[in-house]
């Protein structure tokens, strides 16, 4: 058995992170402005999928690249749970937003955005925009209720994947933009892909849905359980009510930590922290952080309550626990459902990932496949778990490079 | 060269040549004992011949089922092509017969190699089947020089002629008079043009005969309606004896409702 640890070598290798693009680098988008608007007035509020109304709706965007005279280069980025519009580049309003976290980050998809990067500035015209509900400034629980002119909190409505697809469709109309080449996203986002292909059928030419599947499997749905309970049990939730005091922190720290074992895989773990000791060579036998993998996680958490909001992850992770592709559009069956689509379609997913494991990603490829539909499936080898979609950028900017690339030609 | 060499190999022909006789002979079907005197006059003329004179006979440098297989096809046609490799036959076939085009493919490598290619591909392993890929979806189902190479070829030539219309099957015959001589007499698992793996390295792992495969067609009801062969350089319908001479086949094959 010489040749399977070369492989896997070689695969690690691979996957490697590249060295971080500055503004000047002449792969980096540079410089980036978040762009607002308001898409949804009090006259004209946007009824949402659960039932209610809200208005007035903000839409916090950015852009890269340029959209061509026939109008027909645009593509849409989709984000994830975390994430937000800004998807390449350095911000340049870091300070006047108070995004500190910002300053020693580009974007959080940067390798796969810019002049000759896989999704390439030169040829496209790229959009991204924070969903409704999030806090990276789309309307969300953090705002102001103009009923009561007091934070939302969680007098905000319950907002799905269809909800969010819906306002991206309202973006596009403010953007005139009336088809777009394509629409890509991983994990949560890849479900928006699919939402997108399902409910704009002929608004989308290609779809490419990477770590994700028509819903969320049960394992996923009670991760998410955990992750809002450690929130909604925090002393400091206060029924959600909690702007201007002290926010819920450890929960929310919780809840990112438990979401950060799921994006990793076993071999991760093993590979990027094993067994061990932070900083010492004996262990001291207390609860205080002793592993490295403890010390990884306590990182994470704390980092992520200086950036994030606690409702808006409620929020956001039962819009991921309800979608389901196939009761919203095929009255269960899935390969009804799919029989919707005219995108061409790519899903990829990563062996490793046990949130949308590579089962229920084929599952949906599958379903479209049965209606006779040209896709293209891969299941890229890598043992980053969930988190490949954002760190294979080398396997997976092939695959979308030459995807895209030869998608007018079908 | 010196004499005694020269010697040995002017008598070789001819000792073999007894030996495949007293062979030939003691096999009682009538096919093999009609092509007898053929397979020694082929014998004779590629033992004479110069080594990779052979193969210059087919001018194209494309592979002979590809050509047979664009011949097939008919213009917009929908076309599954199981264990499509690298996408190369779906490229040509979706650019001049402007077929509707999907390929099976478990390599992940040559995955990403038909994405390059606008190739339309979903990555799975055929000894699955196609749970639920519904029947005759496909025009045209294609299995090409796959089938010797999977863990179920009978449930893959099943679930070929399910969905599809027809099926293309083409494979290596391993009836092949040179396939017979290496093993038979040379005691060796054949390395040839057809077959060019060593036995540790070969994606092969159900050869079949071109004999065998009709008695599978037969006794699984599944009709050939159309045959080719790929014989000493030359691409022509089936013949009778093709079992010792074919080196390759290609059949279109119908599922019996």
């Amino acid at each position: 058995m010489e040749h399977p640890p070369a492989k896997v070598e070689r695969k690690a290798q691979g996957a490697k992170k590249r060295a971080v693009k500055g503004p000047e680098h002449k792969a980096s988008v540079g410089w980036t402005h978040p762009e607002r608007v308001r898409l949804v007035t009090e006259a004209c509020p946007f009824y949402l999928e659960a039932g209610g109304s809200i208005a007035p709706v903000d839409v916090e965007y950015e852009t890269y690249g340029k959209l061509n005279a026939a109008k027909d280069n645009a593509i849409l980025i989709v984000h994830a749970l975390s994430g937000d519009a800004h998807v390449a580049g350095w911000d340049a309003e870091v300070n006047k937003r108070g995004r500190k976290w910002r300053i020693r980050k580009p974007g959080w998809w940067d390798d796969m955005v810019g002049p000759g990067e896989p999704l390439d500035t030169e040829r496209y015209f790229l959009i991204c925009s924070n969903v409704l509900g999030s806090c990276y400034g789309t309307t969300g629980p953090i705002d102001l209720d103009p009923r009561t002119g007091r934070p939302y909190g969680l007098r905000f409505p319950l907002v799905t994947v269809g909800d969010w697809v819906r306002l991206q469709a309202l973006l596009l109309d403010h953007l005139g933009i009336d088809r777009i080449y394509a629409v890509i996203g991983g994990s949560l986002a890849g479900q928006q892909a699919l939402e997108w292909a399902l409910a704009f059928p002929d608004r989308v030419e290609n779809a490419i849905i990477l770590a994700s599947s028509a819903r969320l499997s049960p394992q996923g749905l009670a991760f998410n359980a955990v992750a809002r309970h450690a929130i909604l049990s925090d002393p400091n939730f206060n029924n959600g009510d909690y702007y201007g005091r002290s926010a819920p922190a450890e929960g929310l720290a919780a809840a990112r930590m438990l979401g950060h074992i799921t994006y990793l895989s076993d071999e991760a773990m093993y590979r990027k922290f094993g067994r061990r000791l932070q900083g010492k060579s004996a262990p001291e036998f207390s609860f205080g952080i002793e592993f490295e993998v403890e010390s990884y996680l306590a990182y994470q958490g704390k980092s992520f309550v200086e950036r994030f909001d606690a409702n808006s992850y409620l929020y956001i992770t039962r819009a991921m626990d309800y979608y389901d592709a196939a009761r919203n559009w095929g009255g269960g069956e899935l390969t009804a459902a799919c029989s919707r689509i005219n995108s061409r379609i790519m899903v990829v997913s990563f062996s490793s990932d046990w949130l949308y494991p590579p089962k229920e990603c084929e599952e949906l490829a599958l379903a479209i496949c049965r209606n006779g539909k040209p896709v293209t499936y891969v299941m890229v080898p890598s043992d980053y778990g969930h988190d490949a979609f954002l760190v294979e950028t080398e396997a997976l900017g092939d695959l979308v490079r030459n995807f895209l690339a030869r998608g007018r030609d079908k | 060269m010196s004499k005694k060499k020269k010697n040995m190999e002017k008598t070789r022909p001819d000792r073999l040549t007894e030996i495949l006789r007293l062979w030939a002979s003691r096999y009682s079907q009538p096919l093999e004992r009609l092509s007898a005197d053929r397979l020694i006059g082929r014998i004779e003329e590629f033992l004479s011949e110069k080594p990779g004179a052979r193969k210059k006979k087919r001018k194209s440098g494309r592979r002979w089922d590809h050509e047979v297989i664009e011949r097939i096809i008919t213009q917009g046609s929908r076309v599954l092509d199981l264990g499509c490799g690298s996408g190369e036959l779906l490229e040509r076939l979706i650019r001049q017969k402007g077929i509707r085009g999907q390929g099976i493919e478990i390599d992940p490598e040559k995955v990403c190699e038909c994405v390059a290619r606008g190739v339309s591909v979903f990555q799975a392993d055929l000894d699955k089947g196609l749970p639920g890929w519904p029947d005759n979806s496909f025009d045209f189902v294609i299995l090409e020089k796959t089938l010797q190479t999977v863990h179920e070829p009978v449930k893959v030539l099943s679930e070929m002629i399910r969905v599809g219309k027809w099926g293309i099957v083409s494979f290596p015959n391993f009836g092949y008079w040179h396939v017979r001589l290496e093993l038979g007499l040379g005691g060796k698992m054949p390395v040839i043009e057809s077959l060019p793996y060593p036995w540790y390295a070969t994606p092969n792992i159900h050869l079949c005969s071109l004999e065998d495969f009709m008695a599978w067609a037969g006794e699984a009801r599944v009709e050939i309606i159309e045959s080719h062969v790929l014989s000493h350089g030359e691409v022509r319908p089936l013949r009778e004896d093709d079992n010792l001479f074919a080196e390759e086949v290609l059949f279109v094959v119908q599922g019996n409702p």
